[in-house]
């Protein structure tokens, strides 16, 4: 007999019941809710005449369409301006708590959560958004949902889902320099494919994962879902409790030591069941960039594209697609490709470390950003944002020529004023390369590093990080 | 809500595989506060960039039934997407695979997801393509699609299908049921009960 894992911990202590199709009718903990996906959520309680059944367990902020040039009320875009109303309206009918740019708490949902403390261990956490598997950082069952469910959530405090099974994904050894967790998420996906998680919740484990910061782990947890997992998740430990200790949401005192206590005993035991296991070798992750038009279509960022005619026959039509599209030629190299625009923000990179990172390679490479390269550094949160300011971080990025913003999704996603124009070609810390995705609908975006970007803004071209200076990238 | 057991409409031939919920539906359109009006921005940007997009195409312009590739609605969990889709007319998909969030968007709204091998859907492609016009018939009790004369297997989640079968698709009644038992649930949770159990 073996022993239950972490996800399987979490969901028992959170099912309320089996539903008639199967389903657990499941508690959830946090509810997380955004401007995009709740205002017609609220509108199907107000139809049904229902309340929000939990107010305290959820918590509303706004990222995806605020501009981060002039976020001074009515917002410009009078869309824009018409969502933020709503959300206002909609938090203060239904007694939610609203983290508002007026307070200085706002920011992305994925970044304020944890910031906040609101995201702890063992929690079951949802959010209108397929990037919530961020918050399995904290070894939480997080997942992303659609507006019938946050309608569903706000009205039971819980929703219906049928479990996934588990694949244990390990990756042992050491990072090389230069090699930082947004390449491990890159490789993980490129290794298992962009639907090899189709069915699955992630635990990531491991060497590497045993030695990452909490804001590692959050990039990696980010981009679970962009390899088809439903969630992923790291099991808590003693940096998963330090990193909580002292922040607003968590419980202080004795409370405290009580909650850890739980937490540290959630983790998965050694002898855990899993239904899948797959390892990796960190040893074998480089730099990675993405060149296509899903995420998982990418190389280290020395290797040469693929090449269609090589391919086998069912693959050759997809890379020749993303190829086209991107306007690269297959068997090239993609180092030295001049980029038009240079993305530092999102829920995958917005966090102070990976500013840090950026402007760490900023300073080794010196210089500045070329004329012809737009380069932007958005801070994933008003937080975030001070954080870096009170360590000059600002100064550096404005000094080499980067645009510093204030806090919102920005670039990552086409809803606000941050867009890409025709077909630029874009360096981004983001989690999305799909056509349009960056708000033009011929655009073009390789994912990669903030570190990497900072790099390919200096040069105005994909550069190799670890070519900018060793000091940089230790 | 009314049982879906069976969904007979002209069929809609989309290939490819990854088709993610930002072509579906573009971010700029979730710039609102409802659902209106997102039917007829179904796939506006791939639509610019390719004239014979079947969504363009006067033939499909009555088609209920979309078959397409793997990982069909993959990316952003936006209901946005099956939103506009159902609005354009779509009430079921037949794909190699679905993006999760995507499906139990779908079964949501009860518009019924279906996988089918490559063989199957070629074939139904093909079908579709040589009479536009052919009323074909996906059977959730059978798990089978039938057009032109033609039957084929397909398969179901079991949980999206029993949903459609008995009309409980729309969760929200039956997790109301339990207000009780869930206030209690969450007595058990030490951080819901202030980590004092
Ligand atoms: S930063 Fe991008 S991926 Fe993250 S929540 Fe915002 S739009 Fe979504």
């Amino acid at each position: 007999m073996s022993a239950p894992n972490l996800f399987d911990k979490v969901w028992d202590a959170h099912a309320v019941r089996t539903l008639a199709g199967g389903q657990t009718q499941l508690l959830i903990g946090l509810h997380l809710i955004h401007e995009v996906t709740s205002p017609q959520a609220f509108a199907m309680l107000r139809e049904r005449d229902l309340k929000v059944a939990y107010p305290e367990r959820t918590v509303a902020t706004v990222d995806h369409i605020i501009p981060t040039d002039n976020q001074l009320r009515p917002l410009r875009d009078s869309l824009a301006e018409e969502m933020m109303e709503a959300i206002e309206t909609n938090c203060r009918d239904f007694g939610v708590q609203l983290l508002s740019p007026e307070n200085g708490d706002q920011g992305i949902v994925h970044v304020v959560g944890p910031e906040r403390g609101l995201t702890q261990p063992g929690m079951t956490i949802v959010c209108g958004d397929s990037h919530t598997s961020t918050h399995g950082a904290f070894g939480t069952i997080a997942l992303g949902i659609g507006t019938s469910q946050v309608a569903h959530v706000l009205a039971t405090g819980t929703m219906a889902l049928a479990k996934p099974k588990v694949r244990k994904v390990s990756v042992d050894g050491e990072l090389g320099p230069g090699v930082t967790a947004k390449d491990v998420a890159l490789a993980i996906i490129n290794h298992l494919g962009v639907q090899g998680g189709v069915g699955y919740a992630y635990e990531y484990a491991g060497d590497v994962f045993r030695n990452m910061s909490m804001e590692e782990r959050m990039t990696v947890c980010n981009m679970s879902i962009e390899g088809g997992a439903r969630c992923g998740y790291v099991c808590p430990d003693e940096t998963t409790v330090e990193y909580l200790r002292g922040r607003d949401a968590v419980p202080t005192g004795e409370a405290f030591e009580k909650a850890a206590e739980w937490w540290l005993s959630l983790a998965s035991p050694e002898d855990a069941r899993y239904d899948d296991e797959v390892h990796l070798l960190a040893s074998e992750i480089e730099p990675t960039v993405t060149w296509g038009i899903n995420p998982g279509q990418s190389i280290g960022v020395g290797g040469n594209l693929p090449d269609p005619a090589e391919l086998p026959e069912g693959e050759r039509f997809a890379v020749q697609e993303a190829l086209t599209y991107m306007g690269l030629e297959g068997g090239q190299k993609l180092e030295g490709t001049p980029i038009d625009v240079a993305f530092i923000g999102s829920c995958t990179n917005g966090r102070l470390s990976d500013l840090r990172e950026a402007a760490a390679v900023v300073k080794a490479a010196g210089g500045r950003v070329p004329d012809r390269v737009r380069a932007l550094v958005v801070p994933g949160s008003q937080r975030v944002r001070a954080a870096a300011e009170a360590e000059g971080l600002h100064t550096i990025f404005s000094e080499a020529g980067f645009d510093w913003r204030q806090a919102g999704c920005s670039m990552c996603l086409a809803m606000n004023p941050d867009k890409l124009q025709g077909r630029e070609l874009c360096a981004s810390s983001s989690n999305r390369n799909f056509k349009g995705r960056q708000g033009s609908p011929t655009g073009r975006t390789l994912l990669m590093s903030p570190a990497m970007v900072a790099a390919a803004a200096l040069a105005g071209e994909v550069r190799d990080v670890r070519s900018v200076g060793a000091a940089a990238v230790a | 809500m009314s049982p879906v057991s069976q969904i007979v409409a002209r069929g809609i031939p989309l290939p490819g595989d990854d088709i993610d919920t930002d072509r579906i539906i573009p971010a700029r359109f979730l710039r609102c506060v409802t659902f209106d009006g997102l039917g007829e921005h179904a796939f506006e940007d791939d639509r610019a960039q390719d004239a014979s997009h079947p969504f363009d195409d006067a033939k499909y312009a009555d088609g209920g039934l979309l078959v397409t590739g793997n990982n069909f609605g993959c990316g952003s969990s936006r209901e946005h997407a099956p939103q506009s889709l159902m609005r354009a007319g779509v009430r079921a998909i037949i794909a190699g695979s679905f993006a999760e969030i995507f499906a139990g968007n779908c079964t949501n709204l009860g518009v019924a997801c279906a996988t089918a091998t490559p063989e199957v859907r070629s074939e139904l492609i093909r079908l579709i393509q040589a009479d536009p016009t052919a009323e074909a018939t996906l059977d959730l009790e059978a798990l089978t699609v039938t057009i032109s004369g033609e039957t084929y297997p397909v398969a179901m989640a079991d949980g999206a299908r029993d949903a459609l079968l008995t009309g409980q698709y729309d969760f929200l009644a039956q997790l109301l049921e339990a207000a009780p038992e869930v206030a209690e649930a969450g007595q058990k949770v030490p951080y819901l009960s202030g980590f004092k159990a």
